[in-house]
């Protein structure tokens, strides 16, 4: 909205630069930590980068702001992610990602809100967010606040009822302020998705619960901004941007790999990971 | 004392559920930040005044207990101040796990105040009689936990959460209870109230047992055993300086509730007294049981939950 063409073009370039720092990021600290979630932190990468570099309105150095957009990460495992767009985009200081998962300190294993400045809701057990981001957008529509909510859920997450709970109740209060974004990497931690319990149709199953969906690959970092800007336009509806994604993006040798669901690198694959994200980027 | 005891049982009984639709409607009309969450049910939890009043501040999440209370959370978070209701058993036993990682953890400002507590609920039966709640709610961290006895105490209930932050669970009744609570009487959280110091025992109680206690109190002191009654409405945090104060000066503590003796406040008193200060004690409740179909006064004899069941129960323990 409002960038002519060029504009566009260097936001893309900027954006996809981030994109890799973010995921460095997200490397080194969970290396450090010796135990999260790597593969779908790096999946949803791209899409949560282009939120908090470009399309969210929000202040770092004022997290309370009550005209801010709202991100809530409602599949908490991703939190190195989280943790990784918030430190550089000046929350806090990027030193503290070292102590990811240590003991006192405010990044917990699964975000929690009362201490850690920037996250608006701890989350970790799932299926919760979507409904928490319902309410939001139902209180700062009631102050005649223009803030849009974009909460990312994953797609194994999708397999908790209370999504659906949550699916229903943003149509029927037709919450347009609201833009729910799927991570689909297509693995959980049993297994590829659709063995362990199988959510497809995705599409349709959001249509028939009276959202707007749009499709995108979620590593299309264009794609990702005009999905983010076509759901903004939609009105009477909440949008959901359903993401295809690969699991473990931008490290070869984690890429659709569900072993790395919930494993951090060691050292040696650090180095190899680093070198890889160097030279393709 | 005796004459404001009087002067409180001459007024009308009322529900304490009828008291919050009340209290809810009236706190509305001042507080324009209240929005209420029900999940189907505000017929029955009375929220369904609030709703007809103000329809833009009602918010009627279906039969999705979860999802509500996890949008009160958002609510909470936008700067409002939520009121959640529904039947007990659905609010703190189908909803938990929300109440625990969305509004405990995170220490929000949302006001869980739940209807049909109890087997007084009567014939709908067990499913629907929620005995387990004060247990659950109070094992979370940064809940307080308060059961009102009657309408006026009710009344005050909502007001004091109101102006109070953080996450509150009330439990109220469905049947009608009479009134208890004297007219100057001033609820505060964490604030026990004592009818009567008891030089030989002493019922602490909540709920549709404060009066039952008092009952039982009235026909122990005329047998000459000088029984105390203790309204301990906030169960979390427990009033831990009255407690102590009675059960220093008598021989036997006795916690009467309409709930299970487990977890509840004979749990919640039994933990504090073992430790601090040792004490015979009796725990009236339902020992390890679910309710079951009835009428609410045939549920109360079959459970125990009477004065000449305290009555026998403190004379047993005394000849101990």
């Amino acid at each position: 909205m409002g960038h002519t063409s060029t504009q566009r073009e260097r936001d893309v370039a900027f954006l996809k630069k981030q994109a890799k720092l973010v995921r460095i990021e997200i490397l080194k600290m969970l290396t450090l930590a010796g135990s999260g979630h790597t593969g779908g932190s790096l999946s949803a990468a791209d899409i949560v980068t282009a939120l908090y570099f470009s399309k969210m309105r929000h202040r770092p150095d004022n997290p309370g702001w009550r005209e801010r957009d709202r991100f809530v990460l409602s599949k908490g495992h991703a939190a190195p992610l989280l943790y990784a767009v918030l430190a550089m985009s000046g929350y806090f200081d990027i030193s503290m990602l070292k102590t990811l998962r240590r003991l006192g300190s405010p990044l917990q294993g699964h975000p929690c809100s009362r201490v850690l400045p920037g996250v608006e809701i701890s989350t970790g057990s799932l299926g919760q967010g979507l409904s928490v981001s319902n309410g939001m957008a139902i209180g700062l529509k009631m102050d005649n606040l223009s803030s849009r909510i974009y909460c990312l859920l994953g797609d194994g997450e999708t397999q908790e009822g209370q999504v659906w709970e949550a699916a229903m109740t943003a149509a029927h209060y037709k919450l347009d302020n609201l833009c729910a974004i799927v991570d689909i990497n297509g693995l959980q931690i049993d297994g590829p998705v659709s063995q362990v319990k199988a959510i497809e149709p995705v599409a349709s199953k959001w249509r028939a619960f009276g959202w707007n969906v749009i499709e995108i690959d979620g590593h299309n970092m264009e794609g990702i901004l005009d999905a983010l800007d076509r759901a903004e336009t939609v009105k009477g509806k909440p949008s959901v941007i359903l993401a295809y994604t690969i699991k473990g993006k931008g490290v070869s040798f984690f890429e659709g790999k569900v072993e790395y669901h919930g494993v951090a690198p060691t050292q040696k694959e650090l180095g190899k990971a680093l070198k890889e994200l160097e030279a393709n980027g | 004392m005796g004459k404001t005891q009087s002067a409180a049982v001459k007024r009308e009984a009322i529900a304490t559920r009828d008291a919050y639709g009340e209290a809810l409607l009236e706190l509305g009309k001042k507080r324009q930040d209240i929005v209420v969450l029900d999940a189907d049910l505000s017929g029955s939890t009375k929220t369904g005044k609030f709703a007809k009043a103000f329809p833009d501040r009602f918010y009627n999440i279906g039969i999705a207990e979860q999802d509500m209370i996890c949008t009160a959370a958002g609510l909470a978070l936008a700067g409002k101040l939520p009121f959640a209701s529904t039947f007990a058993v659905f609010e703190t036993g189908r909803a938990w796990e929300q109440v625990r990682q969305t509004i405990c953890y995170s220490n929000l400002n949302v006001k869980l105040v739940a209807t049909h507590g109890g087997v007084t609920v009567g014939e709908d039966g067990a499913s629907h009689q929620a005995t387990e709640d004060i247990a659950l709610m109070r094992v979370l961290p940064n809940m307080t936990v308060i059961v009102p006895a009657d309408a006026h105490e009710t009344r005050q209930v909502i007001n004091a959460i109101a102006d109070y932050y953080g996450p509150v669970y009330v439990r109220l009744g469905r049947s009608k209870v009479p009134a208890v609570m004297p007219a100057e009487y001033e609820f505060k959280i964490g604030k026990a109230y004592t009818f009567h110091k008891g030089r030989a025992t002493n019922i602490v109680a909540i709920g549709i047992m404060v009066p039952i206690a008092l009952e039982a109190s009235k026909i122990l002191s005329q047998e000459g055993i000088d029984t105390g009654v203790i309204n301990m409405s906030t169960v979390k945090p427990l009033d831990t300086e009255t407690l102590l104060n009675v059960a220093k000066t008598c021989k036997l503590m006795v916690t009467a509730e309409e709930h299970s003796i487990i977890g509840g406040l004979g749990g919640a008193v039994s933990e504090f007294l073992s430790e601090n200060h040792p004490t015979p004690l009796r725990r009236i409740g339902l020992k390890n049981a679910f309710g079951c179909s009835g009428t609410p006064e045939e549920l109360l004899k079959l459970y125990g939950l009477t004065a000449d069941n305290i009555v026998r129960t403190i004379k047993e323990a005394l000849k101990q």
